[in-house]
C-alpha cells in the first residue's frame, strides 16, 4: 500500500500492517512485557459516609442549598456552585432506569453468554436526572426499558463490605411498590 | 491575536497492528506533512504532540518517548492529552502557539499505537473509571456509549436503521482514502443490523476499531504562508470545553459541552448561523450514533433532527451538508489522537482541492471538525476555512 501513489492527499500512505495472528504465532519479533500494580485508594469524607451506609442497607446523598439539589453519590463539594455542600440526607433505595445497556462484554471485551444488565438509576429523593450506575436483575431483557421504576436488591447483611455491590442489583418495582 | 494557516498534512497507514514504533510512525506522518509544505524540519520552530491514554502504548509519559520521532529536539515541545478530545485539541494547542506570536511555524504530531496493548486495548480503558464508585462493578468502555446511544435513541425515538446508515456512509466514504482500516464499498444497513451486538444498542459495526497510526498537521503565520503558497487555508476559530465527570448526574441525550466548544469556535470565526455558513463537518465518529449527537451538539440541525438527515442523504459527500468526508474513524480507523488525520487534515486537503477521489463537489468554503473524549466530557472544535 506504502508505495501506491494515488491522486489526491494524502498522496501515500506510509507504514506496514502486521496481522494480530501473525504475531499470535510469532511470525513477527516482539518483546512482551507484563505490568503489576496494586492500588489502594482512600474514600475520602465522602465517599466513605456513601459506603458505610450502603453497608447498612441505606442509600445516603447531600444536599447543596445554593442550588436546592441533592446529589447522589454524594460529594463534599458541589460542581455547579462550586461551595461546600450542606447536609446529609438519606434518599430511597428506589428509582428509575434512566438509560442501560445489554452487555455481551466483559471488562476485557471477551465474549459473553449471559448478558449483563446495567444502566444508570436515578435515585428517589434526589435530584432528577442524579443516581448512579449499577446492574438490573429478577427481569428479562426485553422488559428494562427507560422509565421502569425499580428498586434495590440487597446482599444479606453478613455479606455486605461497604462497596456499591453492596447492592445486588436493581429489580422491577411492582405498581404501587412492593413493601 | 496573529491570523494561523495550515500549510501540510500527512498521515500513516491505520490498522489495527503496524510494524513501526510510535516514534517511527510519527516520523513518517510528519516527514509527510513537511513534503506537503515544501519545507525543512529546520523550518519549525515549535512542536505539540498529542497522543492520548499512556496505558495504550503502555509507555508512561509517552510524549517525552516520541519526541524523537516528532523532530523536536532542542525545540519547545509539549505534549497535550485529554482522551479522544486529542486529535482536535493538539491542533488547538498547535494554534496558541502561533497566533500568540511565539512561534512562526509549529508542528502538530499525533500519535497512539493501540495494537500493543493486550488483552485488547478496552484493557487500558478499565482505569479509566473511577476505582470507588464504578470499578467495582467491573464496566467495559462499550457500556457507557451504549448508554448513550440508548438515552439518545429513546429520547428522540429514533431508530437504530436510521444510525446505522452512518456507518454505511462512512465506510463507503472511506473508500477513497488510502490509510484507511475499514472502507467497504459495499456495505448495507442490513450489515449494520445484523452484525454482533456487543453491548445492546450498540453492533459490531457501530463500533470504529482500534487502531495504530501517527498524523500531522503544520501551521504558520499569514505571513509566512505567503512564501508557502498562494492559495492558504486559514484556523478561523477554536473552542473547547468540559463537563463534570458526575455523569451519572445528567441527561445523556444531548452533549451540551460539544454545543459550549462550538459556540466558542463560532463566535471567535464570526459564525452567525452554522448551519448555512458551513459547508461540511468532520464530527468525532467512533460509534455510529456519535456522529449524529455532534451534529447536534456542532448546531448543524436541531435536537434529533440528524438521523431525518442522513436518511434523506443530505450528509452524502454530494449531499448539502457533507459530513466526514474522510470516512470517518468508522472506516478509517481509530487511532485516538492520531484521528486528527481526518477531523483536522482532512478539512485542509478539502478545501485546499486537495482531497482527490474524497473531494466535496461544489468548491466548499468552510469546515468544521470535532472531537470528543473522557467520559463523555470533552468537546474539541476547530474551524477552518478557504483563504
Ligand atoms: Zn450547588
Amino acid at each position: 500500500m506504502s508505495d501506491t501513489k494515488i491522486e489526491g492527499q494524502p498522496g501515500y500512505a506510509p507504514g506496514t500492517h502486521v496481522s494480530g495472528r501473525d504475531i499470535r504465532d510469532k511470525k513477527i519479533p516482539y518483546t512482551w512485557w507484563e505490568v503489576e500494580a496494586q492500588y489502594a485508594y482512600s474514600l475520602g469524607p465522602a465517599n466513605a459516609r456513601f459506603l458505610k451506609e450502603l453497608k447498612e442497607g441505606k442509600i445516603i446523598g447531600r444536599t447543596c442549598k445554593k442550588c436546592d439539589r441533592v446529589l447522589v453519590p454524594p460529594r463534599m463539594f458541589c460542581e455547579w456552585c462550586y461551595s461546600p455542600t450542606n447536609e446529609w440526607v438519606y434518599l430511597k433505595d428506589t428509582g428509575t432506569v434512566e438509560t442501560f445497556s445489554i452487555s455481551y462484554l466483559d471488562p476485557d471485551a471477551n465474549r459473553i453468554e449471559e448478558p449483563i444488565l446495567v444502566g444508570v438509576v436515578s435515585i428517589d429523593g434526589a435530584s432528577p436526572k442524579h443516581g448512579f450506575m449499577h446492574y438490573f436483575g429478577e427481569m428479562k431483557p426485553e422488559e428494562l426499558h427507560i422509565g421502569m421504576r425499580v428498586k434495590a436488591v440487597w446482599k444479606p447483611e453478613e455479606e455486605r463490605t461497604g462497596s456499591v455491590r453492596d447492592i445486588k442489583y436493581f429489580k422491577p418495582l411492582k405498581d404501587g411498590g412492593d413493601e | 491575536m496573529n491570523k494561523v494557516a495550515v500549510i501540510g498534512g500527512g498521515m500513516t497507514l491505520f490498522r489495527r497492528h503496524l510494524n513501526e514504533t510510535g516514534k517511527e510512525l510519527s516520523f513518517l506522518a510528519s516527514k509527510m506533512a513537511l513534503e506537503e509544505a515544501g519545507i525543512q524540519n529546520s523550518d519549525i520552530d515549535m512542536v505539540v504532540m498529542g497522543s492520548a491514554p499512556c496505558a495504550f502504548d503502555g509507555i508512561h509519559m509517552k510524549g517525552e518517548n516520541l519526541l524523537d520521532g516528532t523532530g523536536a529536539k532542542n525545540k519547545p515541545y509539549v505534549r497535550v492529552f485529554n482522551g479522544g478530545g486529542t486529535g482536535v485539541f493538539a491542533p488547538i494547542a498547535g494554534w496558541w502557539h502561533v497566533a500568540s506570536g511565539v512561534a512562526d511555524v509549529a508542528m502538530v504530531v499525533c500519535e497512539e499505537k493501540m495494537g500493543s496493548c493486550y488483552p485488547h486495548p478496552q484493557t487500558a480503558f478499565q482505569t479509566i473509571w473511577d476505582p470507588i464508585l464504578d470499578r467495582p462493578l467491573t464496566p467495559n468502555l462499550v457500556w457507557l456509549f451504549a448508554m448513550e446511544m440508548n438515552r439518545y435513541m429513546t429520547r428522540h425515538n429514533i431508530k437504530k436503521e436510521d444510525i446505522a446508515q452512518v456507518a454505511v456512509k462512512n465506510k463507503r466514504n472511506a473508500v477513497g482514502h488510502p490509510c484507511a482500516q475499514l472502507p467497504d464499498e459495499n456495505i448495507t444497513v442490513e450489515d449494520v443490523l445484523n452484525s454482533e451486538i456487543m453491548a445492546w444498542p450498540v453492533n459490531l459495526l457501530d463500533i470504529s476499531p482500534p487502531s495504530d497510526g501517527a498524523s500531522a498537521l503544520i501551521l504558520c503565520s499569514e505571513e509566512k504562508a505567503k512564501e508557502f503558497t498562494d492559495d492558504p487555508v486559514f484556523v478561523d476559530g477554536v473552542g473547547w470545553n468540559i463537563d463534570s465527570t458526575m455523569w451519572t448526574n445528567r441527561d445523556l441525550y444531548f452533549p451540551d459541552y460539544v454545543a459550549n466548544a462550538a459556540k466558542m469556535a463560532y463566535k471567535m470565526a464570526g459564525i452567525k448561523d452554522p448551519r448555512k455558513e458551513i459547508d461540511f463537518a468532520e464530527p468525532y465518529d467512533p460509534f455510529t450514533y456519535k456522529e449524529l449527537h455532534h451534529m447536534e451538539g456542532l448546531l448543524l440541525c436541531d435536537k434529533g433532527e440528524a438521523p431525518v438527515l442522513t436518511r434523506e442523504g443530505v450528509t452524502e459527500r454530494d449531499g448539502d451538508l457533507p459530513i466526514c468526508p474522510s470516512g470517518g474513524l468508522l472506516g478509517v480507523g481509530n487511532p485516538i489522537a492520531a484521528t486528527m488525520g481526518q477531523k483536522v487534515c482532512e478539512l485542509y486537503w478539502q478545501l485546499a482541492g486537495k482531497a482527490g477521489k474524497r473531494q466535496i463537489p461544489g468548491d466548499p468554503q468552510v469546515g468544521v471538525g470535532q472531537a470528543w473524549g473522557d467520559i463523555m466530557q470533552m468537546g474539541t472544535v476547530i474551524v477552518l476555512r478557504r483563504g
